[in-house]
């Protein structure tokens, strides 16, 4: 979604900001875990990209710039204040693990149900969660996650391994507990 | 293959399946894929795993008023006038109401009330004239002296008014008498021509409904009627004469 070097319009703006709130709602309330503040979070970002919006340089994308303002917007609010200091993180140069073969993939994805990927989806620590959301969900490039997230293409990949990988253990021991 | 090559493969997988791999290493990929079980059904499963991802977190929908206030909270400012585009309507409306209602009262209303007055004041000096030939005494003062006649009227009416030589015309005054014509008095003169007879009604043009003002003739139940306005007081002239006759009478009272 790269808008191209012409004159930035306010109308312009409506066109290609409208499109995508869907999902920046449900990336919100992913985020925030609760709808009014998801809804809050919203508001407030299409309201900082609007007056933002003659700093956006034309080119560039724009879906990964909203999804960067509505991050940070989070991250300045209550609710992701709080989620960042709780966040459990791996230094971020680390290098992306491999899969645990012995880990029957199969039979989790079998029996897990989506409300149990939703749960699990929902106790990955933000810094994860963002990132498989904006791969798996918006199929984002690394270089557009990078972007929205401003950290390294690098730091994307490793974070993505890493929140694929814990959120297959947060449904593998879901699975576990709710096993007679 | 060896394990370490294996491994080096099984690093790669997600990227592959990201579609962030070059196209030469998605290649080299491709054909190890191909060639080996294991990493193929490892591709397989995380494959599957993105798409139970992708399903399951597309879960949140917004509201539809949430999209109405941000729509409109971003849609580019309207000019001013634009949010009291209700308010123009309704007095657009309001003024071509007025405008219709106006229109209506001066080119339909107001001649046809015009109309009517000019039928009524006419009809009633046609009563008037008729009632005057009809009585045993059509005048109360009878004389052919213009100089008994306008005397007589001193004091009855509210205005004066000249009386014309007719010596060298065809007419000869019979008298008069004060008649009314919408509660105002005003003078009949009765003068004869020939055998006919004719009203001459003088009132102060205030005291009438509307303007009569008009030059050409006005039809009164078969007689004529001319009418002209001098010095604030409107003269009637009606009889059943010929047209000159009654224009050459009025010419007589008017100089």
């Amino acid at each position: 979604m790269c808008v191209s070097q012409e004159r930035l319009l306010p109308s312009s703006f409506e066109q290609l900001a409208l499109p995508l709130f869907g999902r920046l709602y449900n990336f919100a309330h992913w985020l925030t875990q609760n709808r009014e503040e998801a809804e809050d979070l919203v508001q407030e970002t299409y309201a900082k990209a609007l007056k933002g919006f003659s700093s956006f340089q034309p080119g560039t994308n724009f879906k990964a710039w909203m999804f960067r303002i509505l991050r940070n917007t989070f991250l300045n609010s209550r609710t992701g204040i709080k989620a960042a200091t709780v966040a459990v993180d791996l230094p971020d140069d680390d290098p992306a693990l491999p899969a645990e073969r012995q880990t029957p993939e199969s039979i989790l994805i079998d029996r897990a149900s989506q409300q149990m990927v939703q749960g699990a989806i929902a106790e990955l620590a933000v810094s994860y969660r963002e990132v498989l959301l904006l791969c798996e969900v918006e199929e984002m490039s690394y270089q557009e996650i990078a972007a929205a997230l401003a950290i390294p293409v690098g730091t994307v990949m490793s974070r993505l391994s890493r929140a694929r990988r814990a959120l297959r253990e947060a449904v593998q021991q879901k699975l576990h507990r709710s096993s007679p | 293959m060896t394990e370490e090559t294996h491994e080096l493969w099984t690093r790669k997988l997600d990227a592959y399946l990201d579609g962030e791999l070059d196209s030469g290493q998605m290649q080299e990929l491709d054909r190890h894929l191909r060639e080996c079980p294991g990493c193929a059904a490892d591709a397989l499963r995380r494959l599957q795993w993105k798409r139970v991802i992708h399903a399951a977190g597309q879960c949140y929908a917004p509201n539809s008023a949430l999209r109405e206030r941000i729509q409109e909270s971003i849609s580019p400012a309207k000019p001013a006038w634009w949010h009291w585009r209700p308010a123009f309507a309704v007095t657009a409306a309001v003024l071509l109401l007025f405008a219709g209602a106006r229109i209506f009262r001066q080119e339909i209303v107001q001649p046809k009330k015009h109309l009517v007055q000019l039928s009524r004041i006419v009809g009633e000096l046609a009563d008037l004239h008729v009632s005057t030939l009809a009585s045993a005494n059509p005048v109360d003062v009878v004389s052919s002296d213009r100089h008994n006649v306008k005397p007589w009227f001193a004091g009855k009416i509210p205005f004066t008014f000249d009386l014309p030589e007719l010596q060298s015309s065809p007419f000869e005054l019979v008298g008069g008498k004060v008649s009314y014509i919408e509660q105002s008095p005003g003078a009949q003169l009765l003068f004869r021509v020939r055998k006919h007879q004719i009203s001459v009604f003088i009132f102060q043009a205030r005291s009438l409904p509307m303007d009569f003002e008009r030059p050409e003739g006005m039809d009164a139940r078969s007689f004529r009627l001319e009418s002209w306005q001098r010095d604030g007081l409107q003269y009637f002239v009606i009889g059943d004469v010929a047209p000159e006759d009654l224009r050459a009478l009025g010419e007589l009272m008017n100089k």
